[in-house]
């Protein structure tokens, strides 16, 4: 059976449970992308805190500037206490306005191991933190081991941990996309050799998806023969992706690397800002290369802890706990700052340093998925053991 | 005409180039040499051939030779190390050329930690920059060395079946270079930690790694201290290293294993200054330290021992403690029958490797004996999926006999392509050992890329690492000797079919390098 027949089995059936089953909900959005901000991205530099009289006085060196009118550098206020980055605005500010955008504070984990490995693995598990830890089972590949219908795939080189379980799900990366290796007729050959071997399905779908992969590529090609003008880095992967997905996936994984800024990060300018530029570009243009398609997907940006929220002595940060979450989609309820919040100064802070969690990425997630796929409380407990789901009502 | 040829290709490689590069017509002739029955004499017999296979990182010719001069019980002798055997002058002298071979490891951690130091305080940003890539620079190029070192020794070394065991082992305790300084350990410890135990007493195996610094960075016990107790590594010494996660012990054992285990870390800088009682219980050894002062000397319950009050040789007591469990003999067969046997190894097989650890106090060389001697062994002869180590080593032994590498780039690169590359794993519970972990749609597609990459020129191996003198490109010639000895005669009739589709010697390579015959050992 092809990925492409069980989406339109998908697509034509109603939430309908088959043998234990669920097949997606066609009025709901059917498609989720997990974009992983792998080293812990400052947040406090992407949503700026600009009521916080205390943000400015501990970063006196890389506070973004408060929202101004006459400051191109500004921040631009998203309401009374939060503000963007300038960075991000250009590509962001339409898709906050459109209400396709919403962020949310005081997310993350419960692993306050401050360690990268610790807590990327903690958030791919998605298991309890305190309770020993199973590596063959990520939270993206038990949610795809509930649905049919959207098909998994990661774009990344290797399987991650997220996607990391029974089922066989394909990963490829899109950053550097030649032609295919093999053409037709070797393709034939080499699935031959397996065709009566248990990897034969593997052989199969491995070799067709880097055709699938070309052909989707071919609009980029076109272009780019007829002089447009060539992007680069995420924002040419995201256009991928954006298209494959629109065409044949449901289910998705993407990092992004380069986020420990424990020296000299910059402030409204400087090296985190041009991260945060280049990521942002690649949202809006993986919100566009989904085209109708875009009004039944959801974005999910994250990363495995947020900084601490005073500068340290090198004109950085260090790793901290709580994060901000970025949920984007053309159907979503955004275009706000969602979920438990604090007022942040000194006396909030957790353990006298980061920005505490209050939205436990598990409940979000689950609470998310709930409404995206109408899983059932059961089936919710599989995918996050022993989380209560919460219901944001961005989705 | 025909069987003429054929000897011929086995005998002359420049001939056989000769007759590829006129294309189609050469074609015609390796079809029908492929075609043809290997003769019987030269050929090992499925089964050796097979047997080969697994016991290697791959059959080649010198193999082939030593196995029939020496036969099976002399040839396990060899590959296991017990009987003498030296690498290729030309490897041994790439690997004296390099700077792991005669680094002080202390030095080397004393001066990367003075210059984080300086880095540290210097104030121009550029300056830090510029400092830092230097400082960067200079890890990735002592990693670089010692997954050189590994792989030379893996192509080419005749105690093949030490160097896997040498890879097996250092995946077991797995340490990840990007790791604070571990780029500058790595090399040091597969080299003192690692190798030298692989055929020798678990316990003293366990214990080189807990007293070497890269372990103990790498698992944050450098950090674990009386009144400030990290648990990440007595976690990992019982779940990964000796017990495995079933094995019944609970979270207090865990933490009366933290509490054991405080004070034992690193210091490349002069010895405390400590109480006169303490002073006999102070151990260093190298940057190894075990500090007193930060050890907690109370009384602790370990899987229902009681140790305490002994400073480091608490340690030592613990680690005989977890190398006695049963548990720890079952979990020792258990992860050396999925390497070297089946993903879900016959639970007979395992109960008599575990037996043998018991009985040897650990040994093992008599582990290993006992799992090459089992019936089970025979029986399981290509059925296991090759990991990427195995895949890309067993294709350049193959491809290159008798044609030392140069340069290790590429097959750093591919390894990485893979998704296998030495000291890269992330996690402490290392790669995957069972088919599941690689051969997933996208993974397998990868390799038949590289299957046609290596099958197509030699993709730089031989081009010298200063990136002098590029040399010339040409395709390797896999329709070899070892190729009809070993290989051939075990090729599925779908196999073949396919392989006789092939219009070109480079196709051919690619379809060769990406059958299932290929693809498992």
């Amino acid at each position: 059976m092809h990925r492409r027949q069980l989406l339109a089995y998908a697509a034509a059936a109603s939430a309908l449970t088959v043998a234990g089953r669920l097949f997606a909900a066609p009025a709901a959005p059917a498609r989720f992308l997990l974009v992983f901000l792998r080293g812990g991205y400052d947040c406090a530099n992407l949503l700026v805190p600009y009521s916080s009289s205390y943000y400015y006085e501990s970063r006196p060196h890389i506070a973004v500037p408060r929202p101004l009118d006459a400051d191109p550098l500004g921040a631009l206020a998203l309401d009374g206490d939060w503000a963007l980055a300038p960075a991000v605005r250009e590509s962001l500010a339409p898709l906050y306005g459109a209400r396709q955008l919403a962020f949310i504070p005081f997310a993350g984990t419960d692993d306050v191991s401050r360690s990268h490995f610790e807590t990327q693995d903690s958030l791919e598990l998605g298991q309890p933190v305190a309770a020993a830890r199973d590596f063959r089972s990520g939270f993206l590949a038990r949610l795809a081991g509930l649905l049919t219908g959207p098909a998994p795939i990661a774009f990344t080189d290797s399987l991650p941990l997220v996607f990391r379980g029974n089922k066989d799900i394909p990963n490829i990366s899109l950053k550097s996309v030649g032609k295919p290796a093999f053409d037709a007729r070797q393709a034939d050959i080499l699935e031959s050799m397996y065709a009566e071997h248990h990897l034969k399905a593997a052989v199969a779908d491995g070799l067709e998806l880097r055709q699938e992969v070309a052909r989707a590529m071919e609009e980029e090609m076109t272009a780019a023969n007829r002089g447009a003008i060539t992007t680069k880095g995420f924002e040419l992967e995201a256009a991928r992706v954006g298209r494959l997905m629109r065409e044949q996936y449901g289910l998705g994984f993407i990092d992004v690397g380069g986020w420990d800024t424990h020296v000299n990060e910059g402030a409204a300018r400087g090296a985190l800002a041009t991260n945060l530029e280049s990521l942002a570009r690649g949202l809006k243009t993986l919100a566009d290369a989904f085209g109708p398609e875009w009004k039944s997907t959801v974005v999910l940006v994250v990363s495995e802890f947020g900084r601490t929220f005073r500068e340290n002595g090198n004109g950085g940060t260090d790793h901290g706990h709580g994060s901000v979450y970025w949920l984007l989609g053309g159907g979503i309820d955004g275009g706000r700052v969602a979920g438990t919040q604090l007022r942040v100064d000194a006396s909030t802070l957790f353990e006298n340093r980061d920005y505490p969690v209050l939205n436990d990425y598990r409940g979000i997630l689950g609470g998310l998925f709930r409404s995206m796929w109408g899983l059932s409380a059961a089936q919710l407990e599989r995918v996050f053991p022993s989380a209560a789901p919460r219901d944001l009502k961005l989705v | 005409m025909k069987s003429l040829t054929c000897v011929d290709r086995r005998q002359s490689r420049r001939l056989v180039e000769a007759l590829a590069a006129l294309g189609a017509a050469a074609l015609v002739l390796l079809a029908a040499c492929a075609q043809t029955p290997a003769k019987p004499a030269p050929a090992a017999a499925p089964v050796d051939a097979a047997w080969l296979e697994r016991v290697t990182y791959g059959v080649d010719g010198a193999t082939l030779a030593s196995y029939r001069r020496l036969g099976r019980a002399e040839f396990m002798d060899l590959e296991l190390g017990l009987r003498a055997a030296s690498l290729p002058a030309a490897v041994q002298a790439e690997i004296d050329a390099l700077e792991i071979t005669h680094a002080n490891t202390e030095r080397l951690l004393a001066d990367v930690n003075t210059e984080n130091k300086r880095i540290n305080a210097l104030t121009d940003n550029a300056e830090k920059e510029q400092a830092r890539k230097v400082l960067n620079d200079r890890g990735n190029l002592l990693a670089y060395e010692a997954a050189r070192r590994h792989l030379l020794r893996a192509v080419y070394a005749p105690d093949q079946l030490r160097e896997q065991l040498v890879w097996y082992w250092l995946n077991h305790f797995s340490v990840h270079q990007y790791k604070a300084n571990l780029r500058w350990l790595v090399a040091d410890y597969e080299e003192r930690a690692i190798r030298p135990h692989v055929l020798g007493h678990f316990r003293d195996l366990v214990l080189a790694t807990l007293r070497h610094p890269a372990m103990l960075q790498y698992l944050d016990n450098a950090q674990n201290a009386a009144g400030h107790v990290n648990e990440n590594y007595a976690r990992e010494l019982m779940e990964l290293h000796t017990l495995g996660v079933d094995a019944g012990y609970t979270q207090a054992d865990v933490q009366a294993l933290a509490h054991i285990m405080t004070g034992v870390g690193l210091n490349t800088g002069p010895a405390p200054n400590l109480k006169p009682e303490w002073r006999s219980l102070y151990l260093r050894d190298g940057a190894f330290e075990f500090n007193p002062a930060r050890h907690d000397f109370s009384s602790k319950q370990l899987l229902g021992h009681t140790v305490g009050g002994r400073g480091f040789r608490e340690v030592e007591e613990a680690v005989d403690i977890l190398v006695h469990q049963p548990a720890c003999a079952r979990f020792v067969a258990r992860g050396l029958a999925q390497y070297f046997v089946a993903d879900s190894p016959p639970p007979a097989l395992l109960e008599r490797m575990a037996r043998t650890f018991t009985a040897t106090d650990g040994d093992l060389a008599a582990v290993m004996r006992t799992m090459l001697d089992a019936p089970e062994f025979r029986a399981s002869l290509g059925g296991k999926f090759k990991d990427p180590m195995h895949y890309l080593v067993s294709a350049v032994r193959l491809a290159y006999e008798g044609r030392v590498i140069v340069n290790t780039h590429p097959l750093v690169n591919w390894l990485n392509a893979l998704g296998e590359p030495l000291y890269g794993r992330q996690t402490p519970d290392g790669y995957p050992l069972g088919e599941s972990g690689w051969a997933s749609s996208g993974q397998v597609s990868r390799r038949f890329e590289i299957a046609k990459t290596i099958g197509s020129g030699s993709g730089g191996l031989f081009d010298p690492e200063d990136g002098s003198h590029p040399a010339s490109g040409g395709f390797p010639q896999l329709a070899n000797r070892v190729y009809f000895d070993a290989i051939e005669p075990r090729l599925s009739p779908t196999t073949r079919t396919a392989l006789d589709r092939a219009t070109s010697q480079v196709e051919w390579n690619a379809f060769l390098l990406a059958s299932p015959e290929f693809n498992y050992r």
